[in-house]
């Protein structure tokens, strides 16, 4: 099995438009700055993004933007920390304008929605939430005396991923924190596209090692190591 | 937003720096206990437990987080969830998102320590928005609303009011909710109070700062502690 694509635009050419699509990474750990490039340049319309933040330390989305291909943004820390850079921020302008709609989950409810997508879950029974905002228009039910929410599953159409390693079949290790939310989004990708830094004849890689199985992944594009991020909360 | 909002009236008593609040939490923390400290003075508190046997957490997917990295030591791909360069401590280890929120919901963080916006009498905290931002109902949930949750103690470390003199410990927060009745400990630039089921009770004030004074920059009915005595650093 070969899954290895030429570039990180033949990659992604199939990304359609009102597709759903998840970009891996947190901050300036582990994003698929390639994938998110070869996608703005490609150009599409009405995407939902799932993303940790949309925010100020990942610029590439903000390509996305910019262009005007964003309907909606499902996060969990989506504006700049500082509410005076936010009032100058792209993505936070657009969501004040109304032309992004934006929905934030807390972080633990923002992965297990993919998590559980990923294993064939449709949803899950959380604490989290129960009084707050997260909790409106939710199922609520006690365990063990204990009120929780109902959430739900969050399917992507594709997930992009960063990794370290990665083989011609897909299997992935990632580096250091830079996993993140990388792992639960390749899980939970129709169509899973991992940028590596380095690209490993397949059998080169320790068995014992590998994060992401390579059932998880469809393509793989080598990119190599990228640029010292430049991180400005 | 603030219409209940009264300025407050504060001591001439200068009030601790934000590093004080952190060394009193540090103090309080026990030996073998999982940490997970939020962003702002939280962060802080790591400075006051060196060579301690205390192991933190960071929600992007890291356990037993060392010290900040400066200089050659600094990686991109190894940072907190506050997005500081990290350096990694033997045992250290990572993983990915899921499991860093199976830690915090699953029980097995022993303390958190968050800031606030505002804590109510019955320990209620809201910190992930402040309407004053004017962004309705979503914001940077972060993995606070997990944390308020899942952590086994739940310290919060703030300024006793806010920069504009305003109340933060209230009756009932008038702010988006993170979760119900979660703080354990409220540690400020004046005092530290338990929150017990008979209501907020008044333990340390720092010194020259009187009960009197301390209630009368708090929003709420305060109970004096028996014990109450000068704060130690």
């Amino acid at each position: 099995m070969d899954k290895v694509y030429p570039s990180a635009e033949a990659a992604v050419e199939d990304v359609f438009d009102g597709a759903v699509v998840a970009f891996g990474g947190f901050f300036s750990a582990g994003k698929p700055l390639e994938l998110t490039r070869a996608l703005a340049k490609k150009g599409v319309k009405n995407l939902t993004v799932v993303t940790q933040q949309v925010g100020t330390g990942n610029e590439e989305i903000l390509e996305l933007v910019e262009k005007g291909m964003i309907k909606k943004a499902i996060c969990n820390y989506p504006f700049p920390r500082s509410a005076t850079k936010g009032l100058e921020h792209p993505f936070e302008q657009a969501v004040r304008k109304g032309t992004i709609a934006v929905e934030v989950y807390p972080m633990g409810t923002f992965a297990e929605k993919m998590r559980c997508a990923g294993a064939g879950l449709y949803g899950f029974y959380t604490p989290t939430g129960v009084g707050t905002v997260v909790a409106e228009g939710k199922e609520v039910r006690v365990f063990s005396g204990v009120e929780t929410i109902l959430e739900t599953a969050l399917p992507l159409d594709f997930a992009f991923v960063h990794a370290w390693k990665g083989d011609h079949e897909g299997n992935l290790i990632y580096r250091h924190t830079a996993n993140n939310y990388n792992n639960v989004m390749a899980m939970a990708g129709n169509i899973t596209i991992a940028e590596v830094e380095t690209l490993s004849e397949t059998g080169e890689l320790d068995p014992n090692c590998i994060h992401t199985p390579g059932i998880f992944v469809k393509r793989v594009v080598e990119v190599g190591r990228p640029e010292l991020w430049k991180v400005d909360v | 937003m603030s219409i209940t909002a009264k300025k407050m009236i504060l001591p001439e008593t200068p009030p601790l720096e934000r590093e004080m609040i952190a060394l009193r939490i540090a103090n309080m923390l026990q030996d073998g206990s999982y940490v997970n400290l939020g962003i702002g003075i939280p962060t802080l508190v790591s400075n006051w437990i060196e060579g301690r046997d205390i192991i933190l957490q960071s929600e992007i997917g890291m356990l037993k987080t060392g010290p900040l990295a400066e200089g050659e030591l600094i990686d991109q791909d190894r940072i907190n969830a506050s997005c500081q360069y990290v350096c990694e401590l033997p045992g250290t280890s990572y993983f990915n998102i899921e499991t860093s929120f199976a830690m915090i919901r699953g029980g097995r963080m022993d303390v958190a320590v968050l800031g606030a916006l505002q804590v109510s009498a019955t320990g209620d905290l809201a910190g992930w928005n402040n309407p004053a931002r004017g962004l309705g109902n979503v914001g940077n949930i972060g993995g606070s609303m997990d944390l308020a949750v899942g952590a086994r103690k739940l310290i919060i470390a703030m300024e006793h009011v806010t920069t504009g003199g305003e109340a933060k410990i209230v009756e009932k927060c008038t702010y988006p909710l993170t979760a119900k009745a979660c703080v354990d400990v409220i540690v400020t630039n004046y005092a530290l109070i338990e929150v017990t089921p008979k209501g907020l009770v008044l333990k340390e004030t720092v010194p020259g700062v009187t009960a009197e004074d301390i209630q009368n920059m708090t929003a709420a009915p305060l109970i004096i502690a028996e014990d109450l005595h000068e704060m130690e650093l």
